[in-house]
């Protein structure tokens, strides 16, 4: 895929926007960064190459908030998780559309794509959640 | 110059730096007094606790653990402490490392006794919580961690304990009575210790009735929101008598970090960060799990203290909660955790918590403890982190012969 992007964080997010959830590929040793970095903390090369990787997955561990900080207060309590994706990386978010009861860890989880957004000043980034 | 081995056998559990004084503020509410009123009531101990020592003479670096300066509107910490301990002129530094940042604060001394530089240097740490609300407290210590994927997505510091606490119930059958009874165990223990902000018993059936912050942790697993300061003196071991009858000898440290991020980690049911800094301490004071006779953990809630047993060799992996329910760790018991009340009960003034463990470590090994006197203990050992543990220090002291 493309190599013009930065590998940055804001630029993750901009796929995001687009509706991709991309990683990071090391073009010399192969790992693959989730979220991108742009110094392989394997072998130190900063050659990369963009890799669409699934939203699909599977939760590792969940927690419902019900003390949260004053830019979420509207949303609590609220289910958050760590999701470990098909290709073994794992990243953590929000858990939309599902009763407290209901989760399990194990359960199959979907990433869905900044329609959980609430903006603000800085960053500017859309707020992905998963569903099941 | 030396391999690590070599290094390890050349020490072979001998004092690496000698603690000479130590002093604490009460923790709690203290309206109205700044951090660096606290800081000065934490010194004016240290001082008189050692009359032998010269304080403007003897002391030449200070090193201060302090985690925010959102709490007050004032960084700067580690000259501005140093001027209002009397001590203007010294090198004096701050460490930040989250909740770890005098943990680390202690590390940094010892580099500089061990250095050559400093003869004498006095750590410490302090943190002013508790006249924010809890909202802002919740959002300050987020602060330390990751940005972009938990702080962004509405994790906060009980929700990553919790992330991390049912992923031990999930793989051990840990259960939220065993996470509970470290809360009766650590106020049992606040009870007994005059500078505790919460200096009162609670019961397994009050902690499990209190309110959830993040599911499986409630109200009552959590450590609290405290003003305090706290410091301890170092020197080297061939000085200490100098100064005191009575020194407590640090005979390993070990400092470690991992990812920012928790869901950058292997496991979610252990601190590397705590194995890696306490392999280190143990094996440069010579020390196994099984010799020591009293600890300081991490309490910042209740479920963090049994991955802490399990992460410093205390009992077999999975086997933490059994630890707690036995009472094993409770006054009396094969190993005292926490006897000060730990960050449960003592208080939790984040900054000021790493060498509050050594200052109960030093009244412990001196004998001072009074009513939570741990008694014969020879060997103690003290682990303070950082965030979600992305920061870890260890340190194993031991009483003079």
């Amino acid at each position: 895929m493309s190599t013009a992007e930065p590998f940055t964080i804001e630029q993750f997010y901009k796929f995001l926007q687009q509706g991709k959830l991309m990683a990071g590929k090391c073009q010399k040793c192969g790992k693959i960064h989730l979220p991108p970095r742009p110094l392989c903390d394997n072998c130190y090369s900063q050659e990369f190459s963009w890799i669409q990787v699934s939203g699909k997955g599977k939760l590792v561990t969940y927690t419902v908030i019900n003390v949260a900080p004053a830019q979420f207060q509207a949303l609590a309590p609220y289910a958050v998780g760590i999701v470990e994706l098909e290709n073994g990386l794992k990243i953590p978010g929000m858990i939309q559309d599902i009763k407290q009861e209901q989760l399990k860890i194990g359960m199959e989880l979907t990433l869905d794509f900044g329609t959980c957004s609430a903006p603000q000043q800085w960053p500017v980034w859309p707020r992905y959640c998963f569903k099941p | 110059m030396y391999s690590l081995q070599e290094r390890n056998t050349w020490l072979n559990g001998k004092p690496l730096v000698s603690i000479i004084s130590a002093g604490m503020s009460k923790f709690g509410k203290h309206d109205g007094l700044l951090t660096r009123e606290l800081f000065a009531q934490a010194a004016a101990e240290a001082f008189s606790r050692c009359p032998k020592l010269q304080p403007k003479q003897d002391i030449k670096a200070m090193f201060i653990g302090h985690m925010g300066e959102a709490y007050e509107h004032q960084g700067h910490t580690g000259s501005t402490l140093a001027d209002w301990a009397g001590l203007a002129g010294i090198p004096a530094t701050r460490t930040e490392a989250a909740c770890g940042s005098s943990g680390v604060a202690l590390r940094s001394g010892i580099y500089a006794v061990l250095s050559g530089l400093a003869d004498v240097v006095i750590v410490g740490g302090v943190e002013k919580m508790t006249h924010r609300t809890t909202a802002e407290v919740t959002e300050y210590l987020a602060m330390a961690s990751d940005f972009p994927f938990e702080q962004f997505h509405g994790i906060t510091f009980p929700g990553l304990f919790a992330l991390m606490a049912n992923a031990h119930m999930h793989a051990y059958g840990t259960t939220e009575e065993q996470i509970g009874m470290v809360a009766v165990k650590n106020h049992y223990h606040g009870s007994l210790n005059p500078k505790a902000q919460m200096q009162k018993e609670v019961s397994l059936q009050n902690v499990l009735a209190s309110k959830y912050v993040a599911w499986p942790l409630k109200l009552y697993d959590c450590s609290l929101i405290t003003d305090g300061a706290s410091c301890v003196i170092l020197t080297k071991p061939d000085l200490a008598k100098k100064y005191t009858d009575q020194p407590v000898h640090i005979v390993g440290t070990g400092q470690a970090s991992d990812t920012i991020g928790l869901y950058e980690r292997k496991t979610l049911t252990s601190l590397q960060s705590t194995k890696l800094a306490a392999k280190a301490a143990y094996e440069m004071a010579n020390v196994t799990p099984d010799q020591i006779n009293l600890a300081e953990v991490h309490d910042c809630f209740t479920f963090a203290e049994i991955m802490h047993y399990e992460d410093l060799g205390f009992c077999k992996v999975g086997e933490g909660g059994k630890l707690v329910e036995r009472n094993e760790t409770r006054l009396g018991g094969r190993i005292p955790v926490n006897t000060s009340g730990g960050l449960k009960s003592k208080g939790h003034p984040v900054g000021a918590t790493g060498t509050a463990q050594a200052y109960e470590m030093y009244l412990q090994l001196t004998d001072q403890a009074e009513k939570r006197q741990v008694k014969d203990a020879q060997i103690g050992l003290t682990q303070n982190i950082g965030g979600s543990g992305a920061t870890a220090a260890v340190h194993i002291y031991r009483r003079d012969q």
